[in-house]
């Protein structure tokens, strides 16, 4: 894997990183300002999805591996958070608690069957394993099939705020994804982290140092889907709808292309990808499959020209991580 | 008419023909799959899409397709008459040409793109034939939306013959004797033959390959669009069975993947066999458990992976 940044650059970095304070301060004014100069559920949807990104990133950009079926994590949860918010009348909170648990314990069961083969077995485990529970939300009874689980009640959270108001709901929304976000690069920056890094540089030489490989992917792995359940829930609040759409392949498509995009191993990269390719499905959604072309386009293009991504080859023309 | 295990035996052997032909199917394209990822070290994520570009070769090549022109007349704006191009060409024409003709843009698409990826992660050739999957379903689908267009079985295989214990459709049969065929011919060539011990050679060592003074950069094109033609191939037989669409293949090369995954891409007849079987598996479980009919190799693919990681014919990297 393209290395985010040359070394040269983080040894010269190592003790100032500016640029990351710098752009996190950026990027919480534009969140802060956003809603009142975009639509509230547009950015809500792309905050989910920039989450969602990010969680992805954690696996693909830290831990070298490349899980084609992240949909898997992120629909589950939003199927059983719609469920638990509508059928039994959960409070948000909880709902979103029981989705992204459900989403761990899927993490625990696809992980240590993916981990136990490399590279692009990974993949082909991870996306054959997420069209698996596709085909069960399919099936299943609770799921509502093809119509799924619509008119999801916000309810109130923790019995105070009233989700249902368009600007509190963002306010939520921004911060679960700011914690996300802070955990995912406390993450990234714990030696846990580090080990992580190693794993993506040199697996057979992390082993003869004497870390057990395998578990801390698995870890790695688990923390993944869990914060993309996380994510998925929040999105069912959000549109009031947990639909086939959020477990299908393409959603997995989706998140590695918005990880590809904003730069593979950088801290900021997937929440860019994240807007820009929701932005696009938004805007250009009067096109049709023309969208299907353009981001197949985009997954060549960023393969043969840009493999750090749009962040990842700003970082590298500023000299600073991002 | 009689009954096995309480099921009547048509809809058993039904189920088990059905399955025969999904398996050769599978056959087919894990074979391609196979045969590329042996040269290329990537996992063809396009291959769903040449399998579907088969169909439509083969659908163009008989009903013929619309260019749309401009008159060059100086008018503004301009005015586009839609000229049909008939070519009329039977089944069996498109047997032979729609594998060569996509497994051209086979080539192209390693020249263009693959060939640059060598020195890379095989993630790369996974994302890039990912994006290009995307890229072929989507121009097909803004053509021709996502309805089917039927392909009609040519006149000699139609109809059927009664075995006594069930209906035979006389294409069904075709199907499965000319995949099992091409994948017996493919194992031959490359596992007994000169140019196959060639390939095995640069799959194992292309440097030392290269210094012989074999053009392994060609070998590693032409593998690619073998592999390609093969999937064209499964696409062609796939038409009169299943309507020609352009989702067609996107559902199916994740079965397919699963497939890949148990049977390890370590034996070329490992594929075949496992391609089969797992047909008829599914097959059965059409008769026996339908619910679990889309599920069942999936499971049977996690089953795997915690009995044996390296697959049933896989050899541990």
């Amino acid at each position: 894997m393209e290395r985010a940044l040359e070394p040269s650059v983080l040894a010269r970095s190592r003790d100032t990183n500016w640029s990351l304070g710098v752009a996190f301060v950026v990027m919480v004014v534009v969140f802060a300002v956003g809603p009142f100069v975009v639509y509230p559920v547009f950015l809500m949807k792309a905050l989910c999805f920039a989450l969602f990104a990010c969680a992805f990133n954690l696996l693909i950009g830290y831990g070298g591996l490349a899980s084609f079926g992240h949909a898997l994590f992120f629909g589950w949860a939003s199927y059983v958070t719609a469920y638990t918010a509508k059928a039994w009348g959960w409070p948000p909170e909880l709902a979103i608690v029981a989705g992204t648990a459900t989403a761990a314990v899927l993490g625990v069961v696809a992980g240590g069957l993916a981990i136990r083969r490399q590279g692009i077995y990974f993949a082909m485990i991870t996306l054959a394993l997420s069209q698996m529970m596709y085909f069960f939300a399919l099936e299943a009874k609770f799921t509502g099939g093809e119509d799924g689980i619509q008119g999801v009640p916000r309810g109130r959270l923790f019995g105070l705020f009233d989700l249902s108001h368009e600007m509190t709901m963002y306010v939520f929304v921004l911060v679960v994804f700011l914690a996300g976000f802070l955990v995912i690069y406390r993450i990234i920056n714990s030696p846990f982290g580090e080990v992580l890094k190693a794993i993506r540089e040199n697996e057979p030489r992390t082993i003869s140092l004497g870390y057990k490989t395998e578990r801390y992917k698995l870890v790695a792995f688990v923390l993944s889907a869990t914060l993309s359940g996380l994510a998925g829930a929040m999105n069912a609040l959000v549109f009031q709808l947990a639909s086939l759409t959020d477990v299908h392949w393409t959603m997995s498509g989706d998140v590695l292309l918005m990880t590809l995009l904003g730069g593979l191993g950088t801290v900021f990269g997937p929440v860019v990808g994240a807007f820009i390719v929701i932005a696009m499905q938004n805007y250009l959604a009067p096109f049709g499959q023309w969208v299907l072309v353009i981001q197949g386009a985009i997954f060549v293009v960023c393969v043969l020209l840009f493999r750090r991504g749009m962040v990842g080859e700003v970082a590298q023309l500023l000299r600073v991580p991002l | 008419m009689f009954e096995i295990f309480g099921i009547p035996s048509q809809a058993l052997f039904g189920q088990l023909l059905l399955g025969l032909i999904n398996g050769s199917f599978y056959a087919l394209l894990s074979l391609g799959l196979a045969v590329i990822f042996g040269m290329l070290n990537i996992i063809n994520f396009t291959h769903g899409a040449q399998y579907m570009m088969g169909a439509f070769a083969a659908y163009f090549l008989l009903n013929g397709f619309d260019v749309v022109l401009p008159h060059f007349a100086a008018t503004w704006p301009p005015t586009f008459t839609s000229v049909h191009i008939g070519v009329g060409l039977s089944y069996w024409w498109a047997l032979i040409l729609a594998p060569i003709i996509v497994g051209i843009t086979g080539l192209i698409i390693e020249q263009v793109f693959l060939q640059h990826l060598r020195k890379l992660d095989p993630l790369y050739g996974l994302l890039l034939t990912f994006g290009l999957g995307l890229v072929i379903e989507g121009l097909f689908r803004n053509a021709y939306g996502s309805s089917g267009q039927p392909y009609q079985a040519p006149a000699a295989l139609q109809g059927g013959r009664n075995l006594g214990f069930m209906f035979l459709p006389n294409y069904r049969a075709w199907v499965i004797v000319l995949s099992f065929a091409v994948c017996l011919v493919t194992w031959f060539a490359i596992e007994r033959t000169r140019l196959g011990s060639h390939l095995r050679a640069a799959t194992e060592n292309p440097v030392l390959v290269r210094a012989f003074g074999f053009n392994v950069p060609r070998m590693v094109t032409l593998t690619y669009g073998f592999g390609v033609a093969l999937a064209a191939l499964a696409g062609v037989m796939a038409a009169p069975i299943y309507n020609v669409s352009p989702q067609m293949g996107s559902d199916l090369i994740i079965v397919v993947f699963a497939v890949v995954v148990i049977g390890g891409m370590g034996s070329i007849l490992g594929a075949i066999l496992t391609g089969f079987a797992l047909g008829v598996i599914e097959g059965l479980t059409k008769v026996f458990y339908p619910e679990a009919s889309n599920t069942v190799i999936f499971v049977i693919m996690a089953i795997v992976l915690l009995i044996r990681p390296a697959g049933l014919f896989g050899r541990r990297a």
